[in-house]
């Protein structure tokens, strides 16, 4: 048996562009060598704004998302307004630190628009952020696409360029990583849409 | 009052839901990931008049480079900042911890913070977590008491002494301090033998690199200097940059959300669908 995180295996990546950001996820959901299926979902629009990947154990990926929509509703019904994209960041690094000595197996990801100006957030699986860089990358795939992504990468992209940089990228680097792949979804959130774009991979 | 349940719950401090899970599947023979550590290298120097503390910007997860720039030099109190190595969620956390508790005992006492507080505080906290919580930080300040400087382990040990390194990178570092360091150093003496022992580090461990940040903290205020020396800034540029066409990447199905009308569409057919 290997890692934990490699059980399901799944990659993911998040890329910033000029007032848009970029997430990407591949669409398997395996256990260990078999695939069960092909269609498994990684990225939760959490609001208008928000966008949250998750990479990882596929058990805890469904509950720390049902844990992070709970909070974010209940807060939306205390405050009564939407939580800022920074926010939301502190809120998963917060809540991955809470379970410091018994974590969940997830490296999430979170993306938003905040007054038009790209939010991109990374965390291991005990909360530690780090969001400083231009893109961000999780999962079993991630070291191959960060090659892909170092090459590809130009910073104040367009909405349309973004969307094929990051891609690419992602399919560049699920096509080295045996458990990652089966197909490629791609989300480009700016101020007025999201564009959701199912991509035609070499199996898909 | 369902509510009042899951409010409780949150009551702060750490969740261990998940530990039993965990060890289950630890004896079935799963490996963990190896968490996000500040390989690092980082120092601190005394000098007449203040403290100078610096570290380099590399993250790692492993063997990968899991962040090029992140920042090691946390602020504490107005005059006292720590420099960490070890775990970097238990950095980030325990020092932004530290630094509302102390906030909130400045509004209270309406007194400066000390470094010896803040030691007393942090050891007593780290103890009787047996060196779980993998924070090895040098604290550096000036308070009533003039400049001080320690460095505190993860089980709870601290040390006072004029100069100070820690981080898998302290050997090659100390080796600097070691032969460069004296008593009545000015600012900038301090800051460049603090600089060149991080670089020492920089160049000398695998686990430090990227870039140099330094804080010169004195009875006049804080000077801090984010990336004050870059050794990997990119040496060139490309030549000729990759592009691609719009519509490159072929798509099976495209759906567009407008936010304003709150509602989904599907973008035309470019390829024919086979399901």
């Amino acid at each position: 048996m290997s890692g934990i995180f490699e059980y399901n295996g799944g990659s993911i990546v998040g890329m910033k562009g000029k007032n848009c950001i970029a997430m990407a996820c591949d669409r398997r959901f395996g256990q260990q060598m078999s695939t069960i299926t092909t269609n498994y979902q990684k990225v939760f629009k959490i609001q208008d704004n928000i966008l949250l990947a998750l990479s990882g154990l596929n058990s805890d990926i469904h509950t720390f998302y049902a844990l992070m929509e709970k909070e974010i509703n209940l807060y939306n019904l205390k405050e009564n307004r939407k939580m800022k994209p920074t926010t939301f960041a502190n809120l998963v690094a917060s809540s991955l630190y809470e379970r410091r000595f018994g974590p969940f197996f997830v490296t999430p990801i979170v993306a938003g628009l905040e007054n038009g100006k790209p939010i991109l957030a990374t965390y291991d699986s005990i909360g530690c952020k780090s969001d400083l860089d231009d893109f961000q990358v999780g999962g079993t795939g991630g070291n191959y696409i960060y090659g892909a992504c170092e090459a590809f990468f130009k910073p104040d992209m367009s909405p349309e360029e973004l969307e094929e940089v990051i891609g690419q990228s992602l399919v560049s680097g699920c096509d080295r990583d045996s458990l990652s792949g089966w197909g490629g979804v791609v989300y480009v959130l700016t101020e007025q849409k999201l564009t959701v774009k199912i991509l035609k991979t070499k199996q898909t | 009052m369902q509510y009042l349940d899951n409010y409780l719950q949150s009551k702060g401090g750490y969740d261990y839901t998940n530990v039993k899970r965990n060890e289950l599947m630890k004896a079935q023979g799963f490996k963990e990931i190896p968490f996000t550590k500040t390989g690092t290298t980082i120092v601190g120097v005394i000098f007449d008049g203040g403290v100078v503390m610096a570290a380099d910007t590399r993250a790692t997860a492993g063997s990968i480079v899991a962040d090029k720039n992140c920042e090691k030099l946390h602020p504490l109190a107005p005059n006292i900042w720590a420099a960490g190595a070890g775990t970097a969620a238990d950095l980030h956390h325990q020092c932004a911890h530290f630094n509302a508790k102390l906030k909130l005992q400045r509004l209270n006492l309406n007194r400066q913070s000390r470094v010896n507080e803040v030691i007393t505080k942090l050891t007593t906290k780290l103890f009787p977590y047996r060196g779980h919580i993998g924070v090895a930080l040098i604290i550096g300040g000036i308070d009533s008491n003039g400049p001080q400087l320690a460095s505190v382990s993860p089980h709870g040990n601290y040390v006072y002494h004029p100069f100070q390194s820690m981080g898998s990178g302290s050997l090659a570092a100390l080796g600097i301090l070691e032969a460069k360091f004296q008593d009545g150093l000015t600012k900038q003496q301090a800051i460049d033998l603090a600089i060149e022992a991080i670089e020492a580090g920089i160049f000398h461990d695998m686990g430090s690199g990227s870039n140099v940040d330094v804080v010169a903290i004195t009875k006049e205020g804080v000077d801090y200097r984010r990336n004050i020396r870059q050794f990997n800034a990119k040496s060139h540029q490309k030549q000729i940059p990759y592009h691609f066409p719009a519509n490159n990447t072929p798509a099976l199905r495209k759906y567009e959300f407008n936010f304003e009308k709150q509602e989904l569409s599907e973008i035309g057919q470019e390829m024919e669908i086979i399901e």
